[in-house]
């Protein structure tokens, strides 16, 4: 033997002492499977099953809840969301371009609204957008709860969504803009021609998550008060839940939400492969 | 009237000094090569006869209208100057058809039917008139700067710039793009091309321009400035770029 065997790793032949890496491991998974069995054992043996059938998925008082679930409160959902998402959209997009100006005021302001809106939780623009007509006697808001609610969601996905564009925007190769100006475009109509649509294709995903956000979020337009026919599903299956006194319908309630937000997260991922893909 | 006439241009970034003080022009239907090692202000140049660059100081005339006077209509002025990018910066979410035609229609505000005959003749020109209706990614480098060179034709441009417009491509296509750019020399078109293609200088160009640090070290005929260099800096390049490796 040389002398440089006094540098060289153990051979993997040779005997070692206690238990090889890849034993340890399959211990370790045992072990894992092991303690997963027993939760779940000790939990079915622990519920009480039958009052559970009763609570939780009572078909009856499901049943109850149809057609409106979905005719009433998932429409007010979908409207309440989809109006907000709007507003938000044309809000962030507007803002994201101030974010990018060469005119230094309008960069603050977009900041400023930004850090603003994005620190505050929906709940707090909601009980403000209540007391609006306090301070200006006699405003009233296009549309009622309607225009309330897409106003209090617009206005904060907005700051969310102006960080996406300008994110978006600069991702957009500077030769882009280089070839639509040595064009002769004017550089607004670069921006809206070339610039934006590729902006938009490139923040496709942040902007579905930003749906399901919002989505979800429409939840707290219970907090300006809302009649019969606008409630939205969350407080639908809560009042469902008290008036039957059974939580059923809020279960029922949470998977309608899941019917939209699972496949919108799906379709996220998806247009974020595909980005990944053709780049 | 010269198509291009610079004077005393000067280019900094920061505190760097692209260009110092450069006087050339461009006669109408010239074909002008630039070469010169890289940073050495070629591209720079290139970039400042359309004012993709704002010049330090210095004019930049073309076409009679000097560029650099803050109320000249810049949009106006460079609708008659292609440009071709190293990078081709092809629009790659629209087609080629609408690659060729959308600047004729939002700037020339040409009807589109006539944008259309406009595209299809260019895209004729470059030999790519199959693939309008594919979009930029699915083409190759080549056959995406000859889109590029469609583009800006579709303009009816008075200058051509070409900045290095065969550096990105893969060798096998470096001729397809080259074959269509000296199409357009024997056609008469004014073309101010950045190139490291020593044999297309040669053959195609009515006067190379050669840069180093920021000055034109000589500017003459191919056949003097390539073949027979009066200045140690240009022969020494040549020698580099003509004999790599020895």
């Amino acid at each position: 033997m040389s002398v440089v065997t006094e540098h060289q790793a153990p051979s993997p032949a040779e005997p070692r002492k206690g238990l090889s890496p890849r034993k340890k491991q399959r211990i370790s998974r045992v072990v894992q499977y092991a303690v997963l069995v027993v939760v779940f054992v000790v939990l079915v043996a622990l519920a009480d099953w039958k009052a559970i059938g009763e609570s939780f998925l009572n078909l009856e008082v499901a049943g109850k809840g149809l057609p409106d679930l979905f005719t009433v409160a998932l429409r007010n959902t979908v409207i309440y969301t989809l109006s907000g998402f709007a507003l938000g959209f044309v809000a962030g997009l507007v803002l994201a371009l101030m974010r990018l100006s060469s005119v230094a005021p309008y960069r603050w302001l977009s900041v400023i609204y930004i850090e603003i809106f994005r620190g505050l939780p929906i709940l707090l623009i909601f009980l403000m957008i209540g007391s609006l007509p306090l301070a200006f006697p006699g405003f009233e808001l296009p549309g009622g709860v309607y225009g309330s609610a897409a106003l209090g969601l617009g206005v904060v996905s907005a700051a969310y969504m102006a960080e996406n564009f300008r994110a978006g925007i600069q991702a957009v190769p500077k030769g882009q803009m280089e070839a639509a100006r040595s064009l002769g475009m004017p550089h607004m109509r670069a921006m809206i021609t070339i610039i934006i649509p590729q902006a938009i294709r490139i923040v496709l995903p942040p902007l579905t998550n930003q749906l399901v956000m919002l989505l979800k979020d429409s939840s707290l337009v219970l907090i300006l008060g809302v009649t019969a026919a606008q409630v939205e599903l969350a407080k639908f299956g809560n009042d469902q839940s008290s008036t039957y006194a059974n939580p059923t319908p809020i279960l029922v309630t949470g998977l309608t939400y899941l019917l939209i937000t699972i496949p919108l997260g799906y379709v996220a991922r998806r247009l974020e492969a595909r980005q990944g893909a053709g780049r | 009237m010269s198509t291009v006439e610079i004077k005393n241009l000067h280019k900094s970034f920061g505190s760097l000094e692209v260009l110092r003080g450069i006087d050339f022009t461009v006669e109408s239907g010239q074909v002008v090569c630039v070469i010169g090692p890289s940073g050495s202000g070629k591209s720079t140049l290139l970039r400042c006869v359309n004012l993709l660059e704002q010049p330090t100081s210095g004019t930049v005339v073309v076409d009679g209208v000097d560029l650099t006077d803050p109320d000249v209509d810049i949009d106006a002025a460079r609708r008659h100057i292609g440009m071709v990018f190293q990078q081709f910066n092809l629009f790659p979410h629209l087609t080629v058809r609408r690659n060729v035609t959308v600047a004729q229609e939002r700037v020339l505000k040409r009807r589109k039917d006539e944008c259309d005959r406009v595209a299809r003749e260019n895209l004729e020109k470059v030999g790519l008139i199959e693939k309008i209706d594919a979009y930029p990614p699915q083409l190759s480098g080549g056959q995406q700067q000859r889109v590029a060179i469609a583009r800006a034709l579709a303009m009816n441009p008075s200058l051509m710039l070409f900045d290095e417009p065969t550096s990105a491509l893969d060798p096998e296509l470096v001729g397809d793009v080259l074959s269509v750019m000296r199409q357009l020399a024997e056609d008469g078109m004014t073309m101010l091309v950045v190139t490291h293609e020593m044999g297309f200088a040669r053959e195609v160009a009515d006067r190379v321009v050669f840069m180093d640090g920021g000055v034109i070290v000589e500017d003459g005929p191919p056949e003097q400035v390539i073949a027979d260099p009066r200045h140690e800096r240009t022969r020494e390049f040549l020698s580099r770029v003509l004999h790599p490796g020895v």
